[in-house]
């Protein structure tokens, strides 16, 4: 079975991007435009793994990973945010949220797929 | 699925991000210490570059990023936001969008970045951080322990442990040193620890990289195996993070971003315009076939056939409308671009120049819209350039040092009615009339309203190379102004008081493709009168248009209205019919009656343009497609109202 | 050298061109130029238009200007017959290409003409003026007329034209 993978971000083009590069791979991708969306859509199906810009409106990225984190369904689920290397503090914070690791912007689709690769349980 | 292009809508996501931060930079320079506006700036500029170095435009972000530091350096309190480094970033953003297109000049974007640095050193002080070195050996011991809540979040050991045996030959063993007595145990937390001999030859980061997600936050201490020991090399502990400090940041963060939410992303489509327009397109000869299934139907008795043509004629009507708000966007699209344009012009001259603007989601046909922008900026300019005073003279006639343009729209009816207004010192209309007369517009001492002698500055002849500075000067005249609002079916109006400002109204149709119109026929050829300009229909008898014959004037509710034959004038050549309609039409005040032979009937009708080989026929607004597939011209009533006036007056005179 | 008037027109090179009758004359329009033949079909008149195109049709949902060139070359309005046909060219003004159908009495043939047979248009014996033509062609003993359609259409999107005024 292929792992799902939900991909969240306010930028069509990166969650197209992100779409293109992981369904290439082989996964089965969801999208969804911001935290909220993100939210209801993990709540809705349990994904394998949740790729998430931090910067949103709506919902951001860490309220989000905060409320995915309080349900007990989401344990263990791997959940990447995306950021730049400008982003430190971000970075702890998210961390501090619960997510699993992250992906620095820019990034190859390559990368992406390692990442996947790295935090989907074998 | 086919024609997804993540470049083609980073492009366009790049524009609106841009749009974004140049708003956010506009503002700012009025509220320099606005931290919401400046985390808004650093967002747009930082996304930007992220997505750019993304979709490869490196230049891009390369070049952003220098603008997102001292951004960032703003955000942070290191350096103040100064008029000139918003100054320069709005330059910045510039060179971003030819970046994004793809033609931008590298010596500019060296001299913005130049610039750039001069405001940050100017606004703070300097300062940068330094990179690491780093050793390589043959082997390495590892003792770790993950974050207790590691698993929780998402964080395999057995993948970490996987992934270690990848780089080399290695000896794990599981530590138990941290489990507590079971009554204490929480059996979700991760509280084994792992000792790791590791032979190979291993870089440090490759054991650093497996651990990337978790480094900050876990116990490790790393030891190159060669017998050198001493140092050895720990990291341990999150050094940054602290909950303390952490919650307090997290709760200022989300602030803006909810105050930022009623940006409604939701389920919208980005769709070419091009496709718009095609499907408005299709949708035009949808509603001109069905109207000729509708005369179908309507002739013939099958009954079934009707109740489908009605139908149709619904839906068609429905799809129409439903089209029309497809293609309507609000102003503010608009009056967002003049901001910058204030801006540069308040450089420019020199002058305070504060822009207002109104009503702006009053919403319009997308294609008004873009064709509205050439003639504001042009109204703009001059209003800026002749109409505001400088500072100086401003406070001199007891007003406030900076000028105002008030750009307003609102809707009235099927037209949008747009107002540029400055607070200036007017036209000079005495200048006005000496410059007509120089240019031969009217006689020396010719009696001439104060309003004509406005309207005059709308004529070809009116504006003079000599006249120009260097920002109206650019290209047109108001003559052009006019006639790109007239090709719009529009109208313009100029007021002016003397010490006060000046006011130019447009009027706009809200949409340029579809107008409900009146078909009339004149001898025979059919053409097409808009219905909004209609005011009455009224029967021309025969004895009365004999008696009317010496002039050509009827008296509508004691009223004179002068009325135009169009056989005559489109010297049909054919007898009138017996029983002949005039058609009182109207824009603003003025209204005449057009003399038709017969009125066939309300239109729905699709607007074509005319080609360019009629463009200097003035009676036509446009064409339109009949249901039997031949044409029918628009009438253009402003013109003909315009055409009534002279033709009267002649004919008093002769006669 | 005549042909010279006539660009990507070389010695080596023929042109292909479309040939019709109109007026007793045979014009020929370069093949790259026209879109479609049409049967007649209605026409709406444009009153105030000028003569050279007075009329429009529908032209697959478009509104394209009929343009008669009898006037420009001196000839007589006849009515139409069975043979009359409109050619919808396209044409390129001041950048900006656009469609006009152009009326025929016949339309004859897609040919070659050769630089070689092109001749000046001569000063004298010539009922229409010389500007309307780029050059004359011989033929199989007659005469093709190359128009100058760009001259004979520029006068009417000039911009320097005064609005026209329809009385």
């Amino acid at each position: 079975m292929t792992a799902s993978i939900l991909t969240v971000d306010d930028s069509a083009s990166l969650r197209m991007a992100i779409r293109i590069a992981l369904t290439g791979a082989g996964y089965t991708v969801t999208e969804a435009a911001d935290g909220a969306e993100g939210l209801a859509k993990a709540t809705a199906t349990r994904f394998d793994l949740i790729v998430t810009d931090l910067n949103m409106p709506n919902m951001d990225g860490l309220e989000m990973i905060r409320a995915l984190r309080q349900q007990p369904a989401q344990a263990g689920v791997p959940i990447i945010f995306l950021t730049t290397e400008s982003d430190d503090s971000m970075k702890a914070q998210a961390k501090a949220a619960g997510a699993t690791g992250w992906l620095v912007k820019p990034f190859q689709p390559e990368q992406l797929i390692r990442v996947a690769q790295k935090v989907l349980a074998r | 699925m086919s024609a997804e292009d993540p470049t083609a809508a980073f492009r366009i996501e790049a524009g609106e991000l841009l749009e974004q931060v140049e708003q956010g930079l506009l503002d700012l320079e009025h509220r320099l210490d606005d931290m919401n506006l400046v985390n808004a700036v650093f967002r747009g500029l930082h996304t930007l570059k992220g997505s750019g170095a993304m979709f490869g435009f490196d230049a891009l972000a390369a070049f952003t990023h220098h603008c997102e530091s001292a951004f960032d350096r703003v955000r942070k309190g290191d350096v103040r936001a100064t008029p000139e480094l918003v100054s320069v970033i709005l330059s910045a953003a510039d060179h971003m969008r030819a970046l994004v297109d793809g033609d931008a000049a590298e010596a500019q974007g060296q001299a913005i970045l130049d610039r750039l640095a001069a405001a940050v050193d100017a606004a703070a002080g300097g300062g940068a951080p330094v990179p690491a070195p780093t050793p390589r050996k043959q082997g390495w011991t590892l003792s770790f322990r993950l974050p207790a809540d590691a698993m929780a979040n998402g964080t395999s050991p057995l993948a970490l442990l996987d992934e270690l045996r990848e780089l080399g030959e290695a000896t794990i063993v599981a530590t138990f040193g941290k489990v507590p007595a079971l009554d204490d145990l929480n059996p979700a937390h991760c509280l084994v620890g792992w000792d790791c001999t590791l032979i190979g030859d291993i870089s440090r980061e490759a054991i650093e990289d497996v651990f990337l997600f978790v480094m900050d936050d876990m116990e490790i201490t790393i030891t190159p195996l060669a017998v050198e020991e001493a140092e050895a090399e720990v990291a341990a502990t999150p050094d940054h993070a602290p909950v303390a400090a952490d919650a307090p940041v997290a709760a200022n963060d989300t602030t803006p971003r909810g105050a930022s939410a009623s940006r409604s992303q939701g389920e919208h489509v980005r769709v070419p315009a091009e496709r718009l327009d095609e499907l408005m397109d299709r949708v035009g000869e949808l509603v001109i076939a069905q109207s000729r299934l509708s005369q179908l139907a309507g002739h013939g008795h099958d009954l079934s056939l009707r109740s489908v043509s009605e139908e149709i004629e619904r839906l068609a009507g429905e799809m129409r409308d439903t089209m029309m708000i497809l293609r309507m966007v609000p102003v503010s699209t608009l009056f967002g671009r003049f901001r910058r344009l204030i801006h540069d012009l308040a450089n420019e001259t020199g002058k305070a120049i504060e822009l207002v603007t109104e009503g702006e989601t009053t919403e319009v046909d997308k294609t008004v819209i873009e064709r509205l922008f050439d003639p504001l900026v042009h109204i703009i300019r001059n209003s800026c350039d002749h109409g505001l005073e400088k500072a100086e003279d401003r406070i001199a006639a007891g007003k406030s040092s900076s000028g105002v343009i008030r750009l307003s729209a609102h809707q009235a009816g099927g037209e949008v009615l747009i107002t540029i207004t400055d607070d200036g010192r007017g036209i000079d209309v005495e200048r006005v009339r000496a410059k007509a007369e120089a240019n031969g517009l009217i006689q020396p001492g010719q009696v001439v309203s104060e309003d004509e002698l406005l309207g005059l500055i709308f004529h070809p002849g009116f504006s003079t190379a000599a006249q120009v500075t260097n920002l109206s000067g650019r290209g047109v005249g108001m003559d052009v102004v006019k006639r790109t609002i007239e090709s719009l079916r529009g109208s313009i109006d100029v007021n002016s008081v003397s010490g006060q400002g000046s006011t130019i109204t447009l009027r706009i149709p809200l949409t340029l493709a579809i107008i409900e119109g009146l078909l009339v026929r004149v001898g025979e050829g059919r053409y097409v009168i808009p219905l909004a300009a209609v005011e009455e229909c009224l029967e021309l008898s025969l004895e009365e248009d004999l008696r009317s014959r010496g002039r050509s004037i009827i008296t509508l509710r004691e009223r004179l209205v002068p009325f135009l034959r169009l056989r005559d004038l489109f010297a049909t050549g054919t007898k009138p019919d017996t029983y002949q309609k005039i058609v009182v039409v109207g824009t603003g005040a003025e209204r005449v009656g057009l003399v038709v032979d017969q009125i066939v009937g309300n239109h729905q009708t699709v607007i074509k343009a005319m080609s360019p080989l009629h463009r200097n026929v003035a009676a036509f607004a446009g064409a339109t497609i009949l249901g039997d597939g031949s044409v029918a011209l628009i009438l253009d009533i402003a013109q003909l109202i315009a055409m009534s006036q002279p033709r009267e007056e002649r004919r008093l005179a002769a006669g | 050298m005549p042909y010279h008037n006539v660009p990507h027109w070389t010695p080596e090179n023929g042109l292909e061109v479309l040939t019709f009758g109109l007026g007793g004359e045979t014009f020929a329009l370069e093949a790259g130029i026209v879109r479609e033949i049409l049967d007649m079909m209605p026409v709406t008149m444009v009153p105030g238009a000028d003569p050279l195109a007075a009329s429009v049709i529908n032209f697959r949902g478009r509104i394209v200007p009929l343009a008669d060139l009898r006037g420009s070359f001196g000839m007589e309005a006849h009515a139409n017959t069975a043979d009359s046909r409109i050619i919808v060219i396209e044409l390129d003004v001041n950048g900006d290409p656009f469609l006009i159908g152009l009326t025929a009495d016949r339309v004859n043939e897609v040919t070659v003409l050769h630089a070689g047979d092109a001749e000046d248009v001569p000063v004298i014996g010539m009922r229409w003026p010389r500007e309307n033509v780029r050059c004359l062609v011989r033929r199989e003993g007659d005469v093709v007329v190359l128009p100058d359609l760009t001259a004979l259409f520029a006068r009417l999107t000039d911009d320097a034209v005064e609005t026209t005024t329809i009385h």
